[in-house]
C-alpha cells in the first residue's frame, strides 16, 4: 500500500510533464489543425538550453531558466516561419511530414553539437525532499506538480479572460472570420507556436533533473504526450491534462509491477486500447469532415 | 490491355532481363555488390511507401519495422531453425502483412495524425522487442550466419535475385495506379469524402494500401538479410524509417521510378560523403532538413518534376470514334402506381448534441420526378442530404431507396445501391484528369467487377459527352473553370448509373449563362427518366425544373407538395421573406 502511494505520487509527477507537452500539442492543433511532431523536441531543446546556461556557463538557476525560455520563444518563432507558415495552404500531410523532418533535424543537430553522452542537470532545490508518513515527496516532483497547476490555471485565465486569449481562440476556430474582424491571424498563429514552445521547454526543463538530458527524451515524451491527448480526447485541453496524468500513473505502476525494460511500451498498449474501444477519448468528440 | 501498355510491358521485361543478366555476369568488387544489394532491397521497401504514401496518401513511419520483420524471419528462420530460405521469406511476408493489417485496421478509421503517431509508437515497440527479447531475437548482438537459397549461394547470384525481385515488384507498383484498386487509392488520397460518395470503401482501400506497403517492406527486409548474412536491431530503427521516407519523398512520392531514384541517391550519396558520418547525428540532421526543403520546394520529388515536363510534351492519344449515348436508369418493370417511390424519408432526425438540425421530417420523391428541397439558411437542407448519402448517421428515422431500407447502410454502399450525389463545394480528385474522375464514379470502387475496364471508360466518356466536356477528357480537373468542374462532378455521379441523383446547390457560384446551361442539363437528365432531388437557393432554377417542392425551416418540414401550390403558402413566404403570415408578401 505504501509502495502504491509512493508510485502514485511519482506517476502524477511524471504525468504532469506529459500533460504540459500534451497541452502544447493541443494548442497548436486547435490553432492550425496540424499535429506538431516536433513538440517533444521542444522539451529536449529546452532541457539542453538549460544545461548550456546552468551547467556549462554556471549562471544562477533562475537566470538560466529565463534565458532558456527566451531561447524557446525564439525557437517557436523560427519553427513557425520555417516549417508551418510556408505550408499553411497545403493539406495536412505535407505539414505533418515537415514537422517530422523538423523533429529529426532538431534532435540530430543537438546530437551533432553535444554528442551522444547524456547530460545531467541538477534540480532546482538543494533539499532532496520531504518524508510525509509513508510517502517520500521528492522536491523536483513537487515542483513539477506545482508548476503544472499554475500553468493550467494560467492557461484557463489567459484563454477565457484576456482579449489576446479570445483572439487566439477566434483564430483557432475560424481563421477567415477572425481575419475579417481585424485579428492579425498570422501573428496569432505565431504566438501559438511561441506559447507551445515555451510549454514544451518548461516541461523539458522540469523533467530534466529526473531523467537524463538526452537526444531521445524528446521522442519519448512526444509519444507519451500524444497518447495522453488521445486518451483525454483529441483537441481537448482538459482531456490532455487528465490523459497525461493518467498515463504517468499507469506507466509507473506498469514499470513497478510488470516490466521495467518495456516501460515505454505501456503507453502504446493504452493508446491502442483507446483507439479500438474509445477513439474519441474520455472527453473528446470526433468531428466529422463537413460536406 | 491496350497496345501502348503491352509495348511498355515488353520493353520493361527486355530491359529487366538485360539488367539481371548484367549484374549476374559482369565481375564486380564486393563493395559495389553491397551497394547494389542495398539499393535493390531498400527500393522494394520504398516501393511500399510509394503505394501507401504516394498513391493512397497515408503515412507509414514504421517501414523499417516491417523491413525488420522480413529480415528477422529470414535471419532466424535460416540460421536458428534451418528453414528453407523461401519458406522463411514467405513467413516474414506473412508476419509483416498480418502486423500491417492489424495496425491499419485499428488506426485507419481515424485521421492521419493518429496513423503517424501510432506507426512511430509501433516502430519503437518493435525496436524495444528486438533489443530486449534476447531469447527470441538474440538482442543487440543481432543474428549472424544467415543462409541464402541453395541455387543462389554466391553473393553475385543472390544480387541477381534481388534485382529481379525489385524489377518485378517495381512493375506491379508501376501498373497499380491504372488498376481499380490503384484508382480507388488515388481517389482516397485526393478526397476521402468524395471517394466514399463515389462508391469507394475508403477504409478497406486504406487498410489494403497499408498492408501492401507492409508486405513490400517484409520482402525487401528478407532479401536484405540474405544479401548481408547478418542483421542487428539498429538496422531497423526509427532512424531507418525516416531514411525510407526521405528516399520516397526525394525521388517522387507516387512512382516506383521516383522511389528507385531516391533510394539510389540516398545510398550512394552518403557513401561518397562518408565524412558526414564521422560526426554522429550530422547526416540525419541533413535528412531532416532535406525533408522540410523537399516538401516545400519540390513536393512531387525529382521524378515528379521530370514526369510533369514529359507529360506536357506527350499528351495521351485522342479517342477513336464518337462517344456512346449515355444510358441512365433502366425502366421499372412493375406497372405504374405499383412501384415504390424513388426515395421515401420517414421521421428522419439528426441532432448534434442539443441542436436539432433535422427534426422529424418525412417526404417522398416520386419516381421520374424532379423534386426540390428548399428552405432558408440553416434550415437543415444540407444536413438532410448528408444523412441521406450516409455521411452523417441519422439520429432517428428511416430512409427507403426504391422501397429498400438503406438507413443502416454505409455511404459507399448507398452509392452502389443507386444514390449519386454532388457537393455544394466541389469535391473532385484534384490530381486526376476529368476522365479518371468520372471512371471512378463509373466503377463505384470496383463493385462492377464483371464490367471490363474498357466498358467503364466508354461509360465515363458517354457521361462526359452528356455534360459536353468529352473533348477535354484528358485534362487535369484543376485546369477547368468552376462551372465546368461542377459539370464534371455531375458526370461522375451520372456515370455510376444512379436511380436517384442528389444535387447539393448545383447553381451556387455559377454565372447566369452557366446557370442556363445547368438548367438545360437538368432537363435533359429528367427527360431520360432519372429522378432528381435538388437543393438550391436559386428560386428561378427551382421553379423552372422542380415539379414537387419540400420546404424546411428550423429542421422541420413546413410544406410539401406540387411546386406552384407550395410557393403560394403563406408560411413558406414568411419563412423566406420574414414577413408576418397574414401580411401581403409582395406589392
Amino acid at each position: 500500500m505504501d509502495l502504491a502511494l509512493q508510485l502514485f505520487f511519482t506517476g502524477l509527477g511524471i504525468g504532469a510533464v506529459y500533460a504540459l507537452v500534451a497541452l502544447g500539442f493541443v494548442l497548436i492543433f486547435r490553432a492550425t489543425n496540424v499535429v506538431n511532431f516536433a513538440q517533444g523536441e521542444f522539451s529536449m531543446v529546452g532541457a539542453y538550453l538549460m544545461v548550456v546556461f546552468a551547467v556549462d556557463l554556471q549562471w544562477p538557476y533562475g537566470w538560466a531558466f529565463l534565458a532558456a525560455l527566451a531561447g524557446m520563444a525564439l525557437l517557436g518563432v523560427i519553427f513557425n516561419l520555417g516549417v508551418y507558415y510556408p505550408l499553411r495552404h497545403r493539406t495536412f500531410l505535407p505539414v505533418i511530414i515537415a514537422t517530422i523532418g523538423a523533429s529529426i533535424f532538431l534532435a540530430n543537430t543537438v546530437l551533432a553539437l553535444y554528442g551522444p553522452a547524456p547530460q545531467v542537470l541538477p534540480g532546482w532545490f538543494e533539499t532532496p525532499g520531504v518524508q510525509i508518513g509513508p510517502v517520500y515527496l521528492d522536491s523536483q516532483y513537487l515542483l513539477i506538480m506545482a508548476v503544472t497547476i499554475v500553468l493550467v490555471i494560467f492557461n484557463f485565465w489567459f484563454f477565457e479572460h484576456t482579449l489576446l486569449g479570445k483572439k487566439l481562440q477566434a483564430t483557432s476556430q475560424d481563421k477567415e472570420m477572425a481575419s475579417l474582424l481585424g485579428i492579425p491571424v498570422a501573428t496569432m498563429i505565431m504566438l501559438t507556436f511561441v506559447y507551445s514552445a515555451l510549454l514544451g521547454g518548461i516541461a523539458g526543463i522540469l523533467v530534466a533533473p529526473i531523467l537524463f538530458v538526452s537526444i531521445q527524451m524528446g521522442a519519448t515524451i512526444a509519444l507519451k504526450a500524444f497518447a495522453a491527448t488521445i486518451i483525454g480526447g483529441f483537441g481537448d485541453v482538459k482531456g490532455a491534462i487528465i490523459g497525461g496524468l493518467a498515463l504517468g500513473v499507469i506507466e509507473t505502476f506498469g514499470a513497478a509491477y510488470i516490466s521495467v525494460p518495456y516501460k515505454d511500451g505501456f503507453a502504446f498498449l493504452v493508446l491502442v486500447a483507446f483507439l479500438i474501444f474509445r477513439p474519441q477519448g474520455i472527453f473528446g468528440e470526433r468531428v466529422a469532415e463537413k460536406a | 490491355m491496350t497496345r501502348r501498355r503491352l509495348v511498355g510491358t515488353l520493353a520493361f521485361a527486355a530491359f529487366t532481363a538485360v539488367i539481371v543478366a548484367a549484374v549476374a555476369l559482369i565481375p564486380m568488387q564486393d563493395y559495389t555488390m553491397h551497394i547494389l544489394v542495398q539499393t535493390a532491397t531498400f527500393s522494394i521497401a520504398v516501393f511500399g511507401l510509394a503505394v501507401v504514401l504516394g498513391l493512397c496518401g497515408q503515412i507509414n513511419l514504421a517501414q523499417a519495422a516491417f523491413f525488420g520483420f522480413g529480415a528477422y524471419a529470414v535471419g532466424l528462420g535460416t540460421s536458428t531453425l534451418h528453414l528453407n530460405f523461401w519458406l522463411a521469406l514467405v513467413i516474414g511476408m506473412g508476419f509483416a502483412l498480418a502486423m500491417g493489417a492489424v495496425l491499419g485496421m485499428t488506426t485507419l478509421r481515424l485521421g492521419g495524425h493518429y496513423l503517424a503517431m501510432v506507426t512511430i509508437s509501433f516502430q519503437q515497440i518493435v525496436t524495444l522487442i528486438m533489443v530486449n527479447w534476447i531469447a527470441l531475437t538474440h538482442g543487440p548482438d543481432g543474428v549472424s550466419g544467415i543462409q541464402r537459397p541453395a541455387l543462389f549461394q554466391s553473393a553475385q547470384a543472390f544480387l541477381a535475385v534481388c534485382v529481379f525481385a525489385m524489377a518485378l515488384v517495381g512493375y506491379m507498383v508501376w501498373q497499380l495506379p491504372t488498376t481499380r484498386l490503384g484508382r480507388a487509392m488515388r481517389a482516397v488520397r485526393d478526397n476521402e469524402l468524395a471517394a466514399g460518395v463515389a462508391g469507394v470503401n475508403v477504409y478497406r482501400v486504406k487498410v489494403a494500401a497499408f498492408a501492401l506497403s507492409a508486405v513490400l517492406g517484409g520482402i525487401g527486409g528478407g532479401l536484405f538479410a540474405g544479401g548481408f548474412s547478418y542483421v542487428s536491431p539498429d538496422q531497423f530503427s526509427f532512424a531507418e524509417s525516416i531514411v525510407f521516407i526521405t528516399m520516397t519523398l526525394l525521388g517522387g512520392v507516387s512512382s516506383p521510378i521516383g522511389a528507385l531514384i531516391g533510394t539510389g541517391l540516398l545510398i550512394v550519396l552518403p557513401e561518397s560523403l562518408r565524412f558526414l558520418k564521422s560526426v554522429p547525428g550530422l547526416y540525419l540532421a541533413i535528412y531532416g532538413l532535406a525533408i522540410i526543403l523537399i516538401i516545400r520546394y519540390m513536393p512531387d520529388g525529382i521524378w515528379g518534376f521530370v514526369q510533369d515536363r514529359v507529360r506536357r510534351l506527350l499528351p495521351p492519344p485522342p479517342f477513336a470514334g464518337a462517344p456512346e449515348e449515355l444510358v441512365l436508369t433502366q425502366a421499372g418493370t412493375a406497372s405504374p402506381g405499383q412501384e415504390p417511390p424513388a426515395l421515401e424519408v420517414q421521421h428522419l432526425a439528426k441532432h448534434f448534441g442539443g441542436v436539432k438540425a433535422v427534426d422529424d421530417i418525412s417526404f417522398q420523391v416520386r419516381r421520374g420526378s424532379v423534386h426540390a428541397l428548399i428552405g432558408p439558411n440553416g434550415s437543415g437542407k444540407t444536413t438532410t442530404l448528408n444523412v441521406l448519402s450516409g455521411i452523417y448517421t441519422a439520429t432517428a428515422g428511416t430512409v427507403l431507396l426504391a422501397g429498400s431500407d438503406i438507413s443502416a447502410v454505409p455511404g459507399h454502399a448507398r452509392t452502389i445501391a443507386g444514390l449519386g450525389r454532388t457537393f455544394q463545394n466541389i469535391r473532385l480528385f484534384r490530381s486526376m484528369s476529368a476522365l479518371e474522375n468520372v471512371v471512378i464514379g463509373a466503377e463505384q470502387g470496383g463493385h462492377h467487377a464483371e464490367v471490363s475496364h474498357a466498358a467503364l471508360v466508354e461509360r465515363a466518356r458517354a457521361a462526359l459527352a452528356f455534360v459536353g466536356l468529352e473533348g477535354r477528357a484528358h485534362e487535369r480537373v484543376t485546369g477547368f473553370s468552376y462551372g465546368h468542374q461542377r459539370l464534371i462532378e455531375i458526370a461522375r455521379a451520372l456515370a455510376g448509373q444512379p436511380t436517384l441523383l442528389l444535387l447539393d446547390e448545383p447553381a451556387a457560384g455559377l454565372n447566369s449563362s452557366e446557370k442556363l446551361g445547368l438548367l438545360e442539363l437538368l432537363r435533359r437528365i429528367a427527360a431520360k427518366g432519372l429522378t432528381i432531388l435538388i437543393i438550391d437557393h436559386d428560386m428561378t432554377l427551382v421553379t423552372q425544373v422542380a415539379e414537387h417542392i419540400t420546404v424546411l425551416n428550423f429542421g422541420r418540414c413546413i410544406a410539401d407538395g406540387v411546386a406552384a401550390q407550395v410557393l403560394r403558402q403563406p408560411d413558406v413566404i414568411a419563412a423566406y421573406l420574414g414577413t408576418e403570415p397574414d401580411a401581403p408578401a409582395f406589392h
